[in-house]
């Protein structure tokens, strides 16, 4: 006995999705900030877990990162169909149908944060749910498509898996999981806009309300020196708390000096000198805004490594 | 009896049925290792049966 009879008239289909396609949906490459600085808060957290129940909390704190990220591809699949950076993506490119979007975001996202109260707490949980709801709804559907500050906000979004993965430890939320937040809500929007500088046209073919097509581009660059500045005292107050200390502040300081001197060189240029070069200071701030947040984050877990061989800390 | 050579789709499909066992079979794992680490550590997990737990009745006050 077989149902292979259904398929009988089946010969060719044109895409057929692979397992890797699944995966794609997940933003695999998002996760893995996602995997690190959720691995990073759970860490540095007072409070120790069971090593199986740290590895499911990290596991599903990713799933549920993946989940709206399927959400959002199957949302946004008219969008990233018009730009270059997106259209190889497995809904544009036709590889995976919008529907089978839907239905993995949705499950992922319901058993991600089922996964997570069992693994670890309510509050966790609660976050992640919450996450998720942002990203998709509140993201995706509303912001992104209707002002220029839809990063800005939006950011918000990937910036809450370190305080899931401080509460998944501990069970609630403190000043220093609230700094671990702010680092990546502020540091968002001048990374994005530092991209968009030199992918400007991407944005405008899709009609995404950028800043870059709102208000400009000489408007973007104050913009990128305006929240480069206000990233500074939420990284140096970081390094002052608990899960900072000496080696944390020394790299906060160098961090934030290079990092606010890369804005203003992008404050200084204007489109002829950038359009000449092909963005290459832009390129670089993009590329030191990966180093900067992964370095803040290496240095927290740096500091409590140390703190627990009793050398580091305040 | 023979074996009927296998369909096309079946081999077109490999990848994401073995994908998905996988994927099952990983998560059976981590769900019975989570449990493990839960009932050892003694978790407080109180079924509601026919044996009255002392620890869920008042305290009786003492002079």
């Amino acid at each position: 006995m077989s149902d292979i009879g259904a398929y009988q008239g089946v010969t060719e289909t044109p895409h057929e999705p692979g397992f890797g396609d699944y995966v794609q949906l997940l933003k695999p490459r998002v996760m893995s900030l996602v995997v690190f600085t959720a691995l990073v808060g759970l860490l540095v957290a007072p409070v120790g877990l069971h090593p199986v129940e740290a590895f499911a909390a990290i596991l599903f704190i990713a799933l549920g990162a993946g989940a709206s990220g399927s959400l959002n591809m199957w949302w946004d699949a008219d969008i990233d169909a018009l730009m270059k950076r997106t259209a190889g993506r497995p809904v544009p490119s036709g590889r995976v149908q919008g529907g089978e979007a839907l239905a993995v975001g949705l499950a992922l996202s319901g058993i991600s944060i089922v996964m997570l109260w069992l693994a670890t707490n309510l509050a966790a949980a609660g976050l992640l749910a919450f996450t998720i709801f942002f990203y998709a709804v509140v993201y995706s559907m509303w912001l992104k498509r209707s002002t220029p500050q839809n990063i800005v906000i939006g950011g918000a979004a990937g910036a809450f898996p370190p305080m899931i993965g401080w509460v998944a430890a501990t069970g609630s939320v403190s000043v220093e999981a609230v700094l671990m937040f702010a680092l990546i809500f502020m540091w968002t929007p001048p990374h994005f806009w530092a991209l968009a500088l030199f992918m400007k046209e991407d944005y405008h073919r899709a009609g995404v309300p950028m800043l870059t097509v709102t208000h400009g581009r000489r408007a973007t660059r104050v913009h990128i020196l305006v929240y480069t500045l206000l990233l500074v005292p939420v990284a140096l107050g970081a390094a002052l708390t608990s899960i900072g200390g000496p080696l944390t502040l020394a790299v906060a300081v160098v961090l934030n000096a290079w990092f606010v001197v890369g804005a203003v060189r992008i404050l200084r240029r204007d489109e002829a000198t950038a359009e000449a070069d092909g963005y290459r200071v832009e390129k670089a701030f993009f590329r030191f805004s990966l180093l900067y947040l992964f370095l803040h984050f290496a240095a927290f877990l740096a500091e409590a490594a140390l703190k627990s061989a009793g050398i580091g800390g305040w | 009896m023979t074996f009927r050579p296998q369909h096309e789709i079946h081999r077109r499909r490999l990848s994401r049925n073995l994908g998905v066992g996988l994927t099952l079979a990983a998560f059976v794992v981590l769900v019975f290792a989570l449990t493990v680490v839960k009932v050892k550590r003694g978790d407080p997990m109180k079924g509601y049966d026919y044996i009255v737990d002392p620890a869920l009745m008042p305290q009786e006050k003492t002079e």
